[in-house]
């Protein structure tokens, strides 16, 4: 192992991984939004919209993002719509999570017993406090675990960002190997620093998950 | 109405080369299946009863796996094997290897958890009826257990297949190069060939991923 | 005679095309504690529900003080704040405590002050001798203590209308007792309830009048002496019936086994 090489090449790394990440928590945060109303609409079965929402679901559940990457950046240019290489992964990014992250809120308010809504209705409720007040909180903890995992499976997906020329961890690994072939090195960097952006998150997932669990309120 | 480059579709043979690519596609991902199917039921089921050094070894083997992306696991087998062991392994090869390693961690999981998800009492009242251990698998937990696991086994062929996407970044010739090489090809004739063939290559992969998606969701609610 | 509270002229409730409630009529004047019973299946539920607007209704009418409530009314929160409900399995909000579960609709469905709620909520719990639960998680507590809190949820609203539906059928059995008290001493304060139970003993200790429902109609009427003493109608007798045993055959032959005779 080529030390030298390692301390010489950590900044570039660095940089990159700071790319990764921005673009990883814009892009989630779209897709959680994104997923948030699709989920609704399917679940409240919302005419129209709930068929465009689920023909979406499936459009973005049922192709690789490295392929909406593709046609997102090359492809829609051609018919006038231009995007820059970040916001095409951001794009992307919420493209595909907002069908997991959809998926995922529909289910879990499909979770909640019907009679919670009855018995928060028969409090005199109206329908949106009993949305947010009693069917979204327990949605939310019932869907954790599948929420922690959608997040990390996205953040993993950003590995194909290089593909369209976004300066990012394997884009600078892939770089360094054509150029030094320095291998064993920049692939140990490329593990080092997805172990960085993705183990906390992933135990940081656990603990949500252990306290948000739906027999775990108040313990 | 605009260009669209749907036409260098018809052009020739390029819609098969594109259904060709897709079958290298596909072809990685049913090897690598029916690989994770099986080492992924025998890890499933022995992951159930080891414990000490090889339950630690094991963990961290799964835990590497499931949070390290794909395409980096391909990059470590693909470039990493050649320098470290002076293999030369082609593409397709170093992709079979890596999607068969975390299918069958995946796989592992689920067949897991279906076993976990069976509750104890189905055990103890096939007990009280005085079955056999194998008596028991055969005729009470199996089959509850396997209605359990099929639905997310199908659903890992179709995480399979998207995932073999990514091939193209270790130089495998699959759909998104046969497309890149169409539209190269076409680059003066039909400048907005991009438009038609990546949404083409969209398509593609979409009738491939549904079905099986569809299917899984069927079973899923029938056996619910 | 008091004011009437509730009002139900012909109702008719129909699931898929079966009827479930047929052209029933009852009238709740103020103070008086109803109990409704009937084998299961005869729509006591659904009637309960069906006073909340819980369930949308294919005829008749039913009023709360003389205006109709039913799924299509303007001001159905308004109208349902007015008629508390406590259910079988007492749907507390888990995810709130205690205090949270009671607060959350007299705040922010009747727009009450929260400390002014709050002092009431206490109160209240004192009363049911849950005063030091407050801060307790629904999963904390026992059946018994998850039903006290669901009545005093019910009761901060201050309603008019009380409806309890099978309150203790998902209660173990020494826990029945302390959640029928509770209603007992509603009833002696002059709440005005309507009540549905399999607990018969409970029925004859709290009812003004038993309501005898069979295939969605009253079918017997009567202050519950009557009803437990003298049935008038055959379906009520066999119906109570049910709720007494006894052993046909007490000889002590033994029998070995594969002899069964079945």
């Amino acid at each position: 192992m080529d030390w030298k090489f390692i301390a010489e090449y950590i900044p570039l790394y660095q940089e990159a991984a700071a790319l990764t990440v921005k673009i990883g928590i814009a892009g989630i945060a779209a897709a959680i939004g994104t997923g948030l109303v699709c989920g609704m609409i399917g679940y409240y079965r919302v005419p129209v919209l709930g068929r465009i929402v689920s023909a979406y679901v499936e459009l973005s559940r049922n192709t690789p993002l490295l392929i909406q990457l593709f046609f997102i950046y090359y492809g829609l240019p051609k018919i006038g719509i231009r995007t820059d290489a970040k916001a095409c992964g951001m794009a992307g990014l919420a493209f595909l999570g907002g069908g997991y992250m959809a998926e995922t809120f529909r289910s879990g308010i499909e979770a909640v017993d019907a009679i919670q809504e009855e018995s928060a209705c028969s409090l005199g409720l109206n329908k949106v406090q009993t949305i947010w007040y009693v069917i979204l909180p327990q949605a939310l903890a019932v869907s954790m675990p599948a929420f922690v995992a959608n997040v990390i499976f996205l953040l993993k997906e950003t590995s194909v960002f290089s593909a369209v020329s976004l300066m990012d961890l394997m884009f600078t690994a892939k770089d360094l190997i054509g150029i030094y072939y320095n291998t064993t090195e920049s692939l140990f960097l490329l593990v080092i620093f997805y172990l960085l952006i993705l183990l906390p998150v992933s135990v940081l997932g656990s603990i949500l998950e252990r306290r948000a669990r739906y027999a775990g309120f108040g313990t | 109405m605009p260009d669209l480059g749907l036409e260098v579709l018809w052009k020739g043979k390029n819609l098969i080369r594109l259904l060709g690519g897709l079958g290298i596609a596909l072809r990685i991902s049913l090897v690598s299946v029916l690989i994770s199917i099986g080492l992924g039921t025998l890890l499933g089921m022995v992951r159930r009863k080891e414990k000490g050094l090889p339950k630690v070894i094991m963990r961290l083997y799964l835990e590497f796996i499931r949070i390290m992306p794909q395409l980096v696991l391909l990059f470590l087998v693909y470039f990493g094997t050649t320098r470290s062991f002076g293999w030369d392994l082609s593409g397709e090869t170093a992709a079979v290897i890596v999607f068969s390693l975390w299918g069958t961690a995946e796989m592992s999981d689920l067949v897991r958890g279906a076993l976990n998800s069976i509750p104890v009492h189905q055990y103890e009242s096939a007990e009280a009826l005085g079955l056999w251990e194998k008596q028991i698998y055969r005729y009470v937990i199996l089959p509850q257990a396997v209605r359990r696991l099929l639905p997310p086994a199908i659903n890992l062929v179709t995480r399979m297949i998207k995932t073999t996407s990514l091939v193209l970044m270790i130089g495998v010739v699959e759909v998104l190069k046969v497309a890149q090489q169409i539209i190269e090809a076409n680059r003066m004739s039909s400048p907005n060939a991009a438009f038609g063939v990546y949404l083409a290559v969209f398509v593609i992969y979409f009738c491939a991923c549904w079905p099986v998606s569809l299917a899984a969701k069927k079973l899923e609610r029938r056996w619910r | 005679m008091e004011r009437e509270v509730l009002e139900i002229s012909h109702l008719r409730k129909q699931y898929d095309g079966q009827t479930v409630i047929d052209d029933l009529s009852l009238t709740v004047h103020e103070g008086e504690v109803i109990v409704v019973i009937g084998p299961s299946g005869c729509g006591k539920s659904t009637l309960l529900r069906c006073v909340n607007a819980l369930e949308d209704i294919q005829g008749g009418q039913i009023r709360l003080h003389g205006e109709p409530i039913s799924q299509k009314s303007r001001n159905l929160q308004q109208l349902r704040q007015k008629v508390g409900m406590v259910f079988q399995n007492y749907e507390l909000f888990p995810h709130m405590n205690v205090l949270d579960n009671i607060l959350l609709a007299p705040v922010k469905a009747q727009k009450r002050a929260r400390r002014e709620v709050k002092e009431e909520a206490m109160a209240l719990l004192g009363r049911v001798g849950l005063e030091n639960r407050a801060e307790s998680y629904p999963r904390q507590l026992s059946g018994g203590q998850k039903q006290r809190v669901a009545i005093v949820r019910a009761l901060c609203m201050h309603p008019e209308l009380l409806l309890f539906d099978e309150v203790t059928a998902a209660l173990d059995p020494e826990m029945v007792r302390e959640v029928l008290e509770v209603i007992l001493d509603l009833a002696d304060q002059g709440r005005t309830m309507l009540v549905v139970t399999h607990e018969m003993q409970f029925a004859r200790a709290v009812a003004d009048r038993i309501i005898f429902l069979d295939q969605g109609r009253i079918c017997e009427e009567g202050p519950p002496e009557t009803f437990f003493d003298a049935p008038k109608t055959e379906r009520a007798e066999k119906f109570l019936k049910t709720f007494t045993f006894e052993r046909k055959n007490k000889s002590k032959s033994g029998i070995r086994p594969g002899e069964e005779k079945l």
